[in-house]
This record gives structure tokens, C-alpha cells and sequence, in this order.
């Protein structure tokens, strides 16, 4: 049985990544099918292929709220060390990968791996580093 | 920052919920405060000595 959790802020974050994720999931569904079957065209394919970084974009939204409205100041503070770590490890790895396409040392493209993927992998490790330097890793 | 919140809540007989609870804080907020991982913010320390009913100096000291 799933840990309940007591914390308001990190419950209503909780939904609102549920609701974006899934919406990310069917956004991004409908988008392939559609472009693979030639149905995107003109103006309307510009919107298709947003139509999937809306919930990606509503996540960062969800995790800037989750800091706003955490009452609890030690883990909004174990919050903000979060996405400064996040912050710095997507801003390293997409310069790194800019700098060594820009001397064609590896293929343009992210492969799907783009800014959003690292920050979001910066958070876990943010996490990580919050349970080895104060020997707590967040909220529950 | 010292502090001495972990005696004078043993000597309530509190646990460290109990504190939290009281405080309408989390309880790991109450631990890394005990242990010295965080400093509260002022409001959260007037608040500790509202509970204690003691000066804010008697429970916070200066130093690492």
C-alpha cells in the first residue's frame, strides 16, 4: 500500500503531476499518430507539435507552485537546493552537447534527451544530494 | 547555531512528532533543527520560544 501523503503542498503537486503526465502521455500520442499519418499540416501542425510541451512546461508551473505554497520552511528550502542542482546540471549538459555539435564533434539533435529531460533528471540527483550533504533527501 | 531544543523537549517529554506537530512544522524540519543541519528562520525560532516560554537566547546560543 502506498506511504499517505500528510504534506497539502507536496499532495496538491502530487495531483498536478499526475494530470500533466497523463496529459503529456495522450498529447504526445495524438501528435505522432497524426504527423505519421500526414493530418498535420500548415498552422495546425505548429499547434500539434506544441500540443505535448504544454504539460511539460505545466510541470515546471507545478514545481515553482510546490515552492510557493510549501509552508513548511526547512523543506522548501531542501526544495530550492533541488532546482538550483537541476538547474545547473541541465545548463551543463546542454552546453557541453551545444558546444560539441557547434565543432561537429557529435550529430545536431538531442535525440529526445532536450533541456526539460536533464532538468528534471537534475532534480532526482538534487535529491541525491540533499540525502548525502544534510542527510535528507526531501519531502514525503 | 547551538541549540538546546532536544533537552528541553526530553524534558517535556515530547517526541520529536509531538514537537513538530506543535509547531506546524514537518518533523524532519524538527530533526535537522535538533541536530544543527538548519537554522530556522526567525519567525520559526519566536515561535519554538512562544511554546517553551523562554527567550529566544535561551534555547538559541551563537556558534557552528
Amino acid at each position: 500500500m502506498p506511504a499517505k501523503i500528510t504534506n497539502p503542498a507536496v499532495r496538491r503537486y502530487t495531483i498536478r503531476l499526475f494530470v500533466l503526465m497523463t496529459a503529456y502521455v495522450l498529447f504526445l500520442i495524438l501528435a505522432k499518430w497524426m504527423f505519421k499519418r500526414g493530418m498535420a499540416e500548415g498552422s495546425f501542425a505548429y499547434v500539434l507539435a506544441l500540443l505535448p510541451a504544454l504539460p511539460i512546461i505545466g510541470v515546471f508551473w507545478a514545481v515553482m507552485r510546490l515552492l510557493v505554497e510549501q509552508t513548511d520552511e526547512y523543506l522548501r528550502m531542501l526544495m530550492v537546493r533541488q532546482c538550483l542542482f537541476a538547474t545547473g546540471f541541465a545548463l551543463f549538459v546542454t552546453t557541453i552537447r551545444e558546444w560539441l555539435q557547434n565543432f561537429d564533434l557529435i550529430a545536431a539533435g538531442d535525440g529526445g534527451f532536450g533541456a526539460a529531460f536533464f532538468w528534471f533528471a537534475g532534480l532526482g540527483l538534487g535529491a541525491l544530494y540533499n540525502r548525502l550533504t544534510l542527510g535528507d533527501g526531501g519531502c514525503s | 547555531m547551538k541549540n538546546r531544543l532536544k533537552v528541553l523537549r526530553a524534558m517535556r517529554n515530547w517526541s520529536q512528532a509531538d514537537l513538530a506537530e506543535k509547531l506546524e512544522v514537518s518533523r524532519q524540519s524538527v530533526n535537522a533543527i535538533e541536530t544543527g543541519k538548519y537554522d530556522p528562520s526567525l519567525p520559526l525560532a519566536f515561535r519554538i520560544a512562544d511554546l517553551f516560554e523562554l527567550p529566544i537566547e535561551e534555547i538559541f546560543e551563537r556558534g557552528e
